[in-house]
C-alpha cells in the first residue's frame, strides 16, 4: 500500500547559537495536495525548509521520506530523492543562459562522448518552457529576464527534476497578477500529477486560493495544522500572531512637539514609490511590514546611501538635499542599520575605535592630524556607563561582546553624533530579552528628549509596544498609518498583508 | 531595440576585435615592415608562450580565482624537462650517465610537473578555503625555489634537436609554437564551451551557491581547473626552454601578470562567470602587436612598460562600463 504521506518530519528541533529556531516541528506531507505554511518573519518557516532541502541539519529530530528515514547531507541529495526547492532568494548564474542555467550539474551530452548536447539541451528546454506557456528564447542570457521571468524559469527548472515534493518559498515576490494566475495554473498541474506542493507565501488571497492544507508556526513552535476551507483570513493572522502583547515595553508618555522630518511622495525604482510620512520631535514612528515590503530602502534613501528618484525631504520644514551618508550626518540624522555584521560594525576593531567611527573628527588634537586619545578614552567611557555595555575594557575587540552589547556601542556610535533624528532598523534583532529591554527604555529615553526617532521591526510586539504612531508597507507601497491607540496585531497585519 | 543600441552592443561584443584590428592598421602605417610575413609570424611567435599560460589563466578567472604561480611553475617545469632532453654528446650534463631520451620524455616531465603544482593550487583554494592570491602566491615564491634548488641555480642547457623542434622548427613556414598556441586554444575553447567541465567553470564563477544546490561538486572541479592551468604552464615552459635551448631556474619571471593582462584585456572578468578563449587570444595578440610596434617605432622599453600599464586598466574600465550599463 502506498503511503498516505510522501514527506514528514517528526520532532524536528534546530538550535542556531543562542536561538532555538525550530523546536519540535511535526508535520506530514500528502501527495497531490498544496500545502500552505505560514507563520511570521522569523517563526522558522525558512529554516524547516533549509532542513527538507539539505542545506541544514536538524539538531534533533528525524525526516521521513516515503516512509523511511532518511537524511540529506547536501542540497544534491535531496534533489535526487526527488525533492526540489524554489529558494526565496533567487540564485540564477546570471552570465549563462536560460538553457544553461536549467540544466546546470545535469548536462545532458551527446552519446558517447564528452561533449554537451547543447541541441538535447536547447530543445528539451524549448518544451519545458512551452509545456509551462511561458515565452522565453532558451538561448537568451539569464541576467537579461526580468525578475518575473526568472523566477519562472527557476520554477520550471524545479519542475524539470520531475520531483515528488517540490518546495516553493515566496515563488511570487516579485510576480505581477497574471503571472502569479499563470504559476497557479502550474500548480494545481502539479498537484493532478500527484506531487505535493509545500508553499510558503506571506500573501492571504495566495494561500486560500491554492492551498489545501495549511500548517501554521509561530516562534519556531508548531501550532496546528487545517483544511484551508475551515479557515479565514482573521482565524489565520490570529494563529500567526496568537501571543499575548507582554508588558515590558517601558513606553513613557511624553511630549510631541514640532514636525522634524517630513517626507513626501519618496520614491526609488525597483524598491517602493510613493512614500509619505512625517515624524514629530518627541515622537517615535514605527515601521512595520513584511520582509522584503521596502522598509530599509526607504531608510536608506532618506540616509542618502540608496538614490531617489522622486519625491522631496524636508527637516524643520527646509528641504535639504541628502545625497551621501555624510550629508545626512551633517543634518544631524543618524541610522543604525539593518544587519549589525554586514553594515554597523567592524569586528576587528575595538570598542572604543567603534564608538568614534563616526564622529572622528571631533577628536583631531591642535595638530589637526592625529588623534587625542585621551579625550576619546573618556569620552567613550562616559557612554559605556550611560548605556551599560558590559565589557572588561574599551580596548576589547567588538566581536568578543554578545549581539546586545555590540548593538549598545553602535548605539553609543549614533549617539555621540548628538543626532535629532534617529532611525533604528530593526534595533533589537538576534540580541536577548535583557538587553532588549534596555534598548527599548533607551529609545523612549531619547523620545523624551525630544528626539525625532523612526523605529523599523519585524516583530509587532515590539512595534506595538514602542510606537506613538505605526506606519505599515506592503511590497513597496505605505499601506496606511495607525495611531497607537488603534493599533493592534491584527490590524497591522492585515495591511501587512493585504492589498489595499 | 534602435539602430544606436545595436551598434553599442556591437562593440560590446566585437570591441576588443576591433582594437587589434585597429592597432595592425595604424602600425602598418607607421612602420612598412609591420605587415610582412615575417613580422607577423613573429608577433604570434613571441605571444605565443604567454599566450598559453593566458588559456589556462582564462579558466581560472572565470571560476573566480586567480594563479600567480604560472610563471614559476614554467621555470619549474623548463628545468626539469631540460634535464631529461639534453644531447648526449653535451659535456655539462646534469644527469653525465643518461643517454639521450626521446622528446616524449621531456614532454611528459614538463605536462606531469605543471599539473602537479596546479593540482596543489586547486588543493589548496579547494580545500583549504584559502583565497586563490594566497594560494597561489606561496605556491609562486616556493616553486621558483624548487627550481632553484633542482638546478642548483645553473642553466641546463644544450638540448636535443627534437627537444629544440618545439620552439624553433616550422611545419609549412609556420612556427611550432604558433601551432601549439592555435591548437591548445582550439582545445580549450572546446573544453570550456563544449564540456559539462566548461559550464561548471562558469556555474561556479556566476554563482557558487547555485552551483552547489544544483549539484555540482565544486571542490572537485577547482582542483581540475587549476590542473589544467598547471599544465597550460608546464607547455609554456617546454616551449620557451626548447627555443633557447636551456631550461633557467630565472626564467618566465612575471609571465602570470602579462598572462593575466592579456586574459584580462580580452574581456575575462575578475568578479567571475564571464570570459572565453577568444578573448585571451586576442588579447595576448595585442600585447605583442604593442610590443612590436613600439619596437618597430624605436620607442624605449620604459615608455612600452608604461604604456601597457595604462592599457590594461583602460580594457578593464572599459569593460566594466560595458557591464554597468546592462543592469
Amino acid at each position: 500500500m502506498a503511503n498516505e504521506y510522501v514527506l514528514e518530519t517528526r520532532g524536528i528541533r534546530k538550535v542556531f547559537p543562542g536561538v532555538v529556531a525550530l523546536d519540535g516541528i511535526s508535520l506530514r506531507f500528502r501527495p497531490g495536495s498544496v500545502h500552505a505554511l505560514m507563520g511570521e518573519n522569523g517563526a522558522g518557516k525558512s529554516t524547516l525548509m533549509k532542513i527538507l532541502s539539505g542545506m541544514y541539519k536538524p539538531t534533533e529530530g528525524i525526516v521521513l521520506y516515503k516512509g523511511v528515514e532518511t537524511e540529506f547531507n547536501a542540497p544534491i541529495e535531496s534533489i535526487r530523492l526527488g525533492i526540489a526547492m524554489i529558494h526565496q532568494e533567487l540564485s540564477p548564474v546570471p552570465h549563462r543562459s536560460v538553457m544553461e542555467n536549467v540544466w546546470l550539474g545535469r548536462e545532458p551530452l551527446i552519446k558517447g562522448t564528452p561533449f554537451v548536447d547543447h541541441r538535447k539541451m536547447h530543445d528539451d528546454t524549448k518544451r519545458l518552457l512551452d509545456d509551462l506557456e511561458l515565452s522565453i528564447d532558451p538561448r537568451i542570457e539569464m541576467a537579461k529576464l526580468t525578475v518575473a521571468k526568472m523566477q519562472m524559469v527557476e520554477i520550471a527548472k524545479a519542475v524539470s527534476y520531475n520531483a515528488d515534493v517540490v518546495i516553493m518559498d515566496e515563488p511570487t515576490s516579485s510576480l505581477t497578477k497574471g503571472e502569479v494566475e499563470h504559476l497557479f495554473r502550474i500548480i494545481r498541474r502539479l498537484r493532478e500529477q500527484g506531487k505535493a506542493i509545500i508553499y510558503i507565501s506571506h500573501k492571504m488571497d495566495e494561500i486560500f486560493a491554492i492551498s489545501d492544507e495549511v500548517s501554521v508556526l509561530r516562534d519556531g513552535n508548531y501550532v496546528g495544522t487545517y483544511p484551508a476551507a475551515e479557515l479565514n483570513t482573521d482565524k489565520l493572522i490570529a494563529l500567526m500572531v496568537g501571543r499575548e502583547l507582554n508588558e515590558m515595553f517601558p513606553k513613557v508618555e511624553c511630549p510631541i512637539t514640532d514636525v522634524k522630518l517630513e517626507v513626501k511622495n519618496l520614491s526609488s525604482p525597483g524598491a517602493f514609490q510613493d512614500v509619505s510620512f512625517a515624524v514629530r520631535k518627541g515622537e517615535i514612528l514605527g515601521f512595520a511590514g513584511l520582509v522584503g515590503a521596502g522598509r530599509t530602502e526607504v531608510m536608506e534613501t532618506l540616509f542618502g546611501i540608496r538614490h531617489k528618484s522622486a519625491g522631496s525631504v524636508l527637516i524643520d520644514d527646509k528641504p535639504v538635499d541628502i545625497r551621501a551618508p555624510e550629508d545626512a550626518i551633517r543634518h544631524k540624522m543618524a541610522l543604525l542599520t539593518e544587519d549589525r555584521r554586514l553594515s554597523g560594525i567592524f569586528p576587528m576593531l575595538d570598542i572604543k575605535d567603534n564608538m568614534i567611527m563616526a564622529v572622528i573628527d571631533r577628536y583631531r588634537n591642535r595638530l589637526g592630524k592625529f588623534l587625542n586619545h585621551a579625550q576619546i578614552r573618556n569620552e567613550c567611557g562616559e557612554y559605556r556607563h550611560k548605556i551599560k555595555i558590559k565589557t572588561p575594557s574599551l580596548e576589547q575587540k567588538i566581536m568578543n561582546l554578545s549581539g546586545g552589547n555590540q548593538q549598545k556601542v553602535l548605539v553609543a556610535r549614533w549617539l555621540m553624533s548628538e543626532p535629532e533624528i534617529l532611525i533604528l532598523d530593526e534595533p533589537t534583532r538576534g540580541i536577548d530579552v535583557g538587553a532588549k529591554a534596555e534598548i527599548h527604555t533607551l529609545i523612549t529615553n531619547l523620545a523624551a528628549k525630544g528626539k525625532a526617532i523612526i523605529l523599523v521591526s519585524s516583530e509587532l510586539p515590539e512595534i506595538l509596544g514602542m510606537s506613538d504612531r505605526i506606519a505599515v508597507m506592503r511590497e513597496g507601497r505605505l499601506t496606511g498609518i495607525v495611531e497607537r491607540k488603534d493599533a493592534t496585531q491584527e490590524v497591522v497585519m492585515k495591511y501587512a498583508t493585504m492589498k489595499p | 531595440m534602435n539602430g544606436k543600441e545595436n551598434i553599442k552592443q556591437f562593440f560590446g561584443k566585437y570591441g576588443i576585435y576591433l582594437v587589434l584590428v585597429v592597432m595592425v592598421i595604424i602600425m602598418s602605417f607607421l612602420s612598412p615592415v609591420f605587415l610582412s610575413q615575417d613580422n607577423l609570424l613573429n608577433v604570434v611567435r613571441q605571444v605565443s608562450v604567454i599566450g598559453v599560460i593566458s588559456l589556462g589563466v582564462t579558466l581560472v578567472i572565470i571560476s573566480k580565482g586567480i594563479d600567480l604561480s604560472s610563471g614559476s611553475t614554467l621555470a619549474l617545469c623548463a628545468v626539469m624537462a631540460a634535464s631529461f632532453g639534453q644531447a648526449g654528446d653535451w659535456a655539462a650534463k646534469m644527469y653525465p650517465s643518461l643517454p639521450e631520451l626521446p622528446v616524449i620524455v621531456p614532454i611528459l616531465v614538463a605536462l606531469g610537473v605543471g599539473t602537479l603544482v596546479g593540482m596543489v593550487n586547486g588543493l589548496l583554494v579547494a580545500k583549504t578555503g584559502i583565497p586563490a592570491f594566497i594560494a597561489t602566491l606561496g605556491t609562486y615564491v616556493s616553486v621558483r625555489g624548487l627550481a632553484l634548488l633542482y638546478s642548483d641555480g645553473r642553466p641546463v642547457s644544450t638540448l636535443t634537436a627534437s627537444y629544440q623542434f618545439i620552439g624553433q622548427g616550422y611545419v609549412f613556414g609556420v612556427p611550432v609554437p604558433v601551432i601549439l598556441f592555435f591548437m591548445l586554444a582550439l582545445i580549450t575553447w572546446v573544453v570550456l564551451n563544449h564540456t559539462k567541465f566548461g559550464k561548471n567553470i562558469y556555474a561556479i564563477g556566476g554563482n557558487i551557491v547555485a552551483a552547489e544546490v544544483s549539484g555540482v561538486n565544486v571542490g572537485r572541479n577547482l582542483v581540475k581547473i587549476y590542473m589544467y592551468a598547471g599544465m597550460l604552464a608546464g607547455v609554456a615552459g617546454l616551449m620557451l626552454s626548447a627555443r633557447l635551448n636551456t631550461g633557467q631556474p630565472g626564467m618566465g619571471v612575471a609571465y602570470e601578470l602579462d598572462a593575466i593582462a592579456a586574459t584580462t584585456i580580452g574581456g575575462t572578468s575578475h568578479s567571475g562567470g564571464i570570459g572565453t578563449i577568444q578573448g585571451a587570444v586576442v588579447g595576448a595578440l595585442i600585447l605583442g602587436v604593442l610590443n612590436n610596434g613600439l619596437n618597430l617605432l624605436g620607442v624605449s622599453a620604459y615608455w612600452q612598460q608604461i604604456i601597457k600599464g595604462a592599457i590594461i586598466v583602460t580594457a578593464v574600465v572599459i569593460d566594466m562600463r560595458k557591464n554597468a550599463k546592462k543592469k
